[in-house]
């Protein structure tokens, strides 16, 4: 298998953009990754589109983000693994490289979720696990899902609401200091713990914003990005898992299988351990889902996230820096953007470009945790400098 | 004369989906609440109890089954109060899914009803039943008091 390589990333602003439509913020974040590879469309061999879909009007959207970024002509695929659909792109466009297929490929992350009302997005997204077993008689809705996970863990392990609340503090103050984040402002303790209840013990500020957004990534292989780039970025290892779709079918809800299976592999392939990882970026769609990382990926022991949280062994300073970037918590979830997003970020720590929220790099190693509903999908990629 | 707003967005045209999921191979699965019983299927040649039913067996790949009753007891391992309901689910009043195992092995993901929010505990014992409700013949726990 050839190496492969991230050699230009682009991110578009994430939030309510009702002033770009689909392509057009598909465009806001290739150009700037054309723009940091020195490289235009022609140069593109393949082109994989990552988006789940449903909540806007274009059925076939990766053939009408590829003709928007002149890519007509090239190969392409859209990609959907859920809430891990960006990473799936990455995977898939990593795989035609290191097969030999491409020498140059594009992964693009893209949702749109502000095209239709809130209530209608818990419609669709409630129906992620089984329709006829869950949805149709019992109405489960997402947050639903992950609140049955924070119920098992809290009762398992004494993890507490407030310890669920510091992960979402946390993450917005690092989401803050991100010009691209959706939620651009600091929180307290109080404002999770007093907002709304959505799920118990789920509360609003435990869950992600529905977001618009794009990320776009340039892969080439080992021979190409030497001629681009001083400074490559390689994608070392993809360790990939799933689950069942009803979750009525998973062995325990303290834990998701499928990243505790993606993350042995991922570290197994790269020939690394958790301990040896600089900087992370974790799938916090609710706060919960970033406790649940820390243990499934080996940051900490089981049934210990509540006090590594406690004890800000995730800041910058701590022993292992987790979402500096504002997570999906603060800087925004547009589902099929987040984990082209995770590497754009963790791309810039390992060239040392993050600014504020650089964290230290020592042994020049990232690490993405993309999941996909709730455990269904799951992508770990580890990042080499 | 006031100014129009510039328009900024266009409406989609709208469209609607209703799905029609073939029972056919389970039908006796949605009878069977009818008349009573939450059934599981057995596979007719390895003996694996799946529910929710399967037609097909991924263990061994035997399509044949038979049906088995899982009413009983089980114990609650967790649970949520959906608050926030889909548009779909705004006539029901906030509403308690758990997932519980059953006594027999299987677990479950259906309603607690009949309870005051800070009674449904992880651990708590539940009864499985057919029931029936508005919208038609369902299955859902209640607390073993």
């Amino acid at each position: 298998m050839k190496r492969v390589a991230i050699v230009g990333v682009g991110h578009s602003k994430f939030g309510v953009r009702r002033d770009v439509n689909l392509p057009e913020l598909g465009f806001e974040a290739a150009k700037p990754a054309f723009e940091d590879a020195n490289l235009t469309p022609k140069d593109i061999d393949f082109l994989s589109v990552g988006t789940a879909g449903g909540w806007y009007e274009e059925f076939l959207p990766a053939v009408v983000v590829s003709e928007y970024l002149g890519l007509s002509g090239k190969g392409l695929v859209r990609c959907e693994a859920a809430c891990a659909s960006g990473s799936a792109a990455v995977a898939t466009a990593f795989h035609t490289i290191a097969s030999g297929q491409s020498d140059v490929a594009m992964a693009v992350g893209i949702e749109k979720m502000s095209e239709v009302d809130t209530l209608t997005g818990v419609e669709l997204i409630g129906r992620a696990g089984y329709y006829t077993w869950e949805f149709h008689n019992f109405g489960m809705t997402f947050p639903g899902y992950y609140a049955l996970h924070a119920t098992q863990h809290m009762k398992k392990y004494g993890t507490t609401e407030k310890q669920l609340a510091e992960v979402a503090v946390k993450n917005h103050k690092y989401g803050a200091m991100n010009p691209n984040a959706h939620l651009q402002r600091a929180i307290q303790i109080d404002d999770v713990l007093s907002s709304r209840m959505v799920a118990w013990p789920l509360k609003l500020y435990d869950c992600c914003p529905m977001s618009d957004g794009a990320a776009a990534l340039i892969l080439a292989s080992e021979e190409k990005a030497k001629s681009l780039t001083d400074s490559p970025v390689w994608i070392e290892a993809i360790g990939m898992s799933s689950d069942t779709a009803n979750v009525s079918k998973r062995v325990e809800y303290a834990s998701l299988l499928a990243t505790v299976i993606a993350s042995k592999n991922a570290f197994k392939k790269a020939n690394v351990g958790p301990d040896q990882i600089d900087v992370a970026d974790v799938h916090d769609c609710f706060t919960i889902a970033e406790l649940l990382a820390y243990e499934d990926l080996g940051f900490c022991k089981k049934g210990e996230a509540g006090k590594m949280i406690d004890e800000g062994q995730t800041e910058i300073g701590g022993k292992i820096p987790v979402n500096v970037d504002g997570g999906l918590k603060a800087k925004g979830h547009p589902i099929g953007a987040t984990g082209v997003s995770m590497m754009v970020g963790l791309t810039r720590q390992l060239r040392k470009q993050a600014g504020k929220v650089q964290a230290p790099i020592k042994n020049g190693l990232a690490l993405a945790h993309n999941v996909g509903g709730t455990g269904h999908y799951c992508y770990v990629t580890i990042l080499r400098s | 004369m006031a100014l129009s707003p510039p328009v900024t967005r266009l409406k989609s045209r709208p469209i609607t989906f209703i799905f029609e999921i073939p029972t056919e191979r389970l039908v006796e699965f949605w009878n069977g609440l009818e008349k009573g019983k939450v059934y599981a299927s057995k596979c007719s040649k390895c003996g694996r109890i799946t529910f929710p039913p399967v037609a097909d067996c991924s263990r061994c790949l035997t399509s044949g089954f038979e049906w088995v009753d899982i009413q009983g007891e089980g114990t609650i391992e967790t649970f949520t109060h959906i608050v926030i309901r889909p548009p779909s689910f705004q006539s029901h009043p906030t509403y308690t899914v758990a997932v519980a195992k059953m006594d027999s092995g299987v677990k479950v993901l259906a309603w607690l009803t009949g309870i005051k929010l800070g009674d449904a505990k992880v651990g708590a014992r539940v009864k499985l039943a057919a029931t029936k409700s508005e919208e038609g013949p369902t299955y859902g726990f209640t607390l073993i008091k």
